[in-house]
């Protein structure tokens, strides 16, 4: 086994994804510890440019037509392959809709030790340590990596992305094909999001609701609050399952990311995949009866009041205000 | 056509989540359970299916408090056949171990799926996510983060998620794995008298399991709520005092 670090680079319609350059900060942090080198591993078809601003001692470069776009089957087939031969420390894959898709497959497959939901890395004594937030981003579990290859899936949060780019390409090799046959998963095509009637993330005044709404009746409050502030209502997953929004006003992981001036969370509990869209907002102001919910921690202002008995105190207020 | 959707419990977050004294676990005794959230939506999006055309829907899950209720109320559902694997489910389990059992059962019980669904993921997994592993030990291609299946001749036609709401259509080889993040519509209500029914009728079918092997996940050493860097300035009062607090901070940001 080597003391390297590989990072699987995540990429979607040629571009990078930001958790890659995340988990190329989080594994220069770890290589410092092991001694190793960080090894960025880019699997595509003619993408070879897009290993360029990667951060990375050296980047292994697997070309096969099958990997032009993300299939769980092909990428996990190629990386077992890879993983195998090469055996590294530690491989960080990203703990998102293409990371997760392998990395169990791959701890089964080849019988290696896997940890997920990682967000950071300590320092312990022999092995470093990682930091998973699990429970909704309620706790913090820790422990040495595991040893043979520990396989990690990283959320975002930990490091910022700019930290894993560099302005100086780095050093590609190229491996040879592996054998790719009898894929059993294909990409037919990708739909973009519809355009919908507003876009939540050119808007500076966010009215988002979350569980704590509880009905379908009671977003006509939010409307009613954001109509008085000059605002538009989002919301977290849970609420847009239940079909009380449109998928487009969605924010979160699988959501928008947005930046708005003011962040209003009304009832939402801020767990990581929520807070991954939403956390750089300039101001958030968080509504939750829960003391212990993880939107206080990224919240400049809180209260722990009923998001239904605030909500129509509130809008009267506003109305107030803006009348006199 | 036979969908087999194993699903499992995790602590409710409603809850306060306390430590063990050994500061290296979650402390179950008083630990409120409940069905992980992408599971009851893997429930569903198995009984849409049904609905669509003919399948048998199977739902399994380990011995735990609230086993029987939640099985029965996916049969109150639409489900057809509730499995309930007994064995020592006891101590924190983790999904390595879970999808060795669901696999073994799948295979002992000969049910055949040509589909499982399981929840993509449960806030509480450390050891990545159990549709996958369980994809591996069936020998079965996985996608995750699904929300949108279509059967059409041996082949699952499905919706994966992407960031910013970007989809990507997939064709998947059948049998397989799906990893469900949303079922095409929300997890239907289904009144207690219907699972009270369910439950006086009975029809769960016991399947004992061998010794739970966890290896491939982390030892935990040390559990800890997270370190807070600089938490809310919290507004204390009732809604009017909150209410008021709010107005006076939009007027400094310029928002009223």
């Amino acid at each position: 086994m080597s003391q390297d670090i590989f990072v699987v680079i995540e990429h979607l319609q040629g571009r990078v994804m930001d958790i890659s350059y995340v988990m190329l900060a989080a594994a220069r942090k770890v290589a410092d510890e092991t001694g190793g080198d960080v090894v960025a591993v880019l699997l595509g078809h003619e993408a070879q440019k897009m290993a360029s601003d990667l951060a990375a001692d050296s980047v292994l470069y697997v070309e096969h037509p099958a990997l032009s776009e993300f299939t769980s089957d092909a990428y996990q087939g190629a990386l077992a392959e890879l993983i195998k031969e090469k055996a590294p420390r530690v491989v960080l894959l990203g703990h998102t809709s293409v990371g997760m898709d392998v990395a169990s497959g791959l701890s089964a497959r080849l019988e290696l030790p896997l940890v997920s939901q990682c967000q950071s890395f300590r320092a312990g004594d022999g092995a470093p340590k990682f930091v998973s937030q699990i429970c909704g981003g309620k706790l913090m579990a820790e422990g040495d990596l595991p040893e043979a290859t520990a396989l990690v899936t990283v959320v975002p949060g930990g490091f910022k992305p700019e930290e894993g780019q560099s302005a100086t390409p780095p050093q590609v090799a190229q491996e040879l094909l592996p054998s790719l046959e009898q894929l059993r998963v294909t990409l037919k095509e990708y739909i973009e999001p519809e355009a919908g009637d507003v876009d939540i993330s050119k808007e500076s005044l966010l009215i988002a609701v979350g569980r704590g709404i509880q009905r379908e009746d009671n977003l006509e409050l939010a409307e009613e609050l954001a109509e008085a502030l000059g605002g538009v209502v989002c919301a977290s997953r849970p609420v847009v399952d239940q079909g009380w929004l449109p998928t487009t006003r969605m924010v979160g992981k699988s959501g928008k990311a947005v930046k708005p001036t003011v962040y209003l969370a009304l009832g939402i509990s801020g767990a990581p995949e929520h807070a991954e869209g939403m956390a750089e907002s300039e101001t958030i102001i968080a509504i939750n009866t829960d003391p212990a919910a993880p939107i206080f921690d990224v919240a400049k202002y809180g209260a722990e009041v009923d998001v239904l008995d605030l909500i129509p105190a509130l809008t009267e207020r506003v109305r107030q205000a803006k009348g006199g | 056509m036979n969908i087999v959707v194993p699903v499992k419990v995790v602590p409710d977050l409603v809850d306060e989540l306390e430590i063990t004294g050994d500061g290296n676990a979650l402390d179950m005794t008083f630990m409120r359970m409940a069905l992980n959230e992408s599971d009851d939506h893997a429930i569903e999006q198995a009984i849409l299916l049904k609905e669509r055309g003919e399948a048998t829907v199977t739902v399994m899950i380990p011995d735990v408090e609230d086993a029987e209720r939640i099985l029965y109320t996916a049969v109150a559902k639409g489900a057809d056949q509730p499995i309930k694997l007994t064995g020592d489910f006891e101590d924190a389990v983790n999904n390595h171990a879970l999808a060795r059992v669901f696999a073994r059962a799948v295979k002992e019980k000969e049910l055949k799926p040509d589909l499982v669904l399981t929840g993509v993921q449960a806030h509480d997994d450390l050891d990545g996510s159990l549709g996958p592993l369980l994809a591996e030990y069936l020998e079965m291609p996985y996608v995750g983060y699904v929300s949108g299946v279509t059967l059409t001749d041996g082949k699952a036609t499905v919706r994966k998620e992407y960031p910013g709401g970007l989809i990507a259509e997939m064709e998947v080889t059948l049998p397989a794995v799906l990893g469900i993040q949303a079922a095409e519509q929300p997890p239907r209500y289904v009144a207690i008298s219907k699972t009270s029914q369910a439950m006086k009728i009975g029809g769960i079918v016991e399947h004992a399991v061998e010794e739970l092997d966890p290896s491939g996940g982390p030892t935990v050493s040390r559990m800890s709520q997270p370190e807070v860097g600089e938490r809310a300035e919290m507004i204390d009062g009732d809604e009017d005092k909150v209410a008021t607090r709010l107005i006076e901070i939009f007027k400094e940001l310029g928002v009223v």
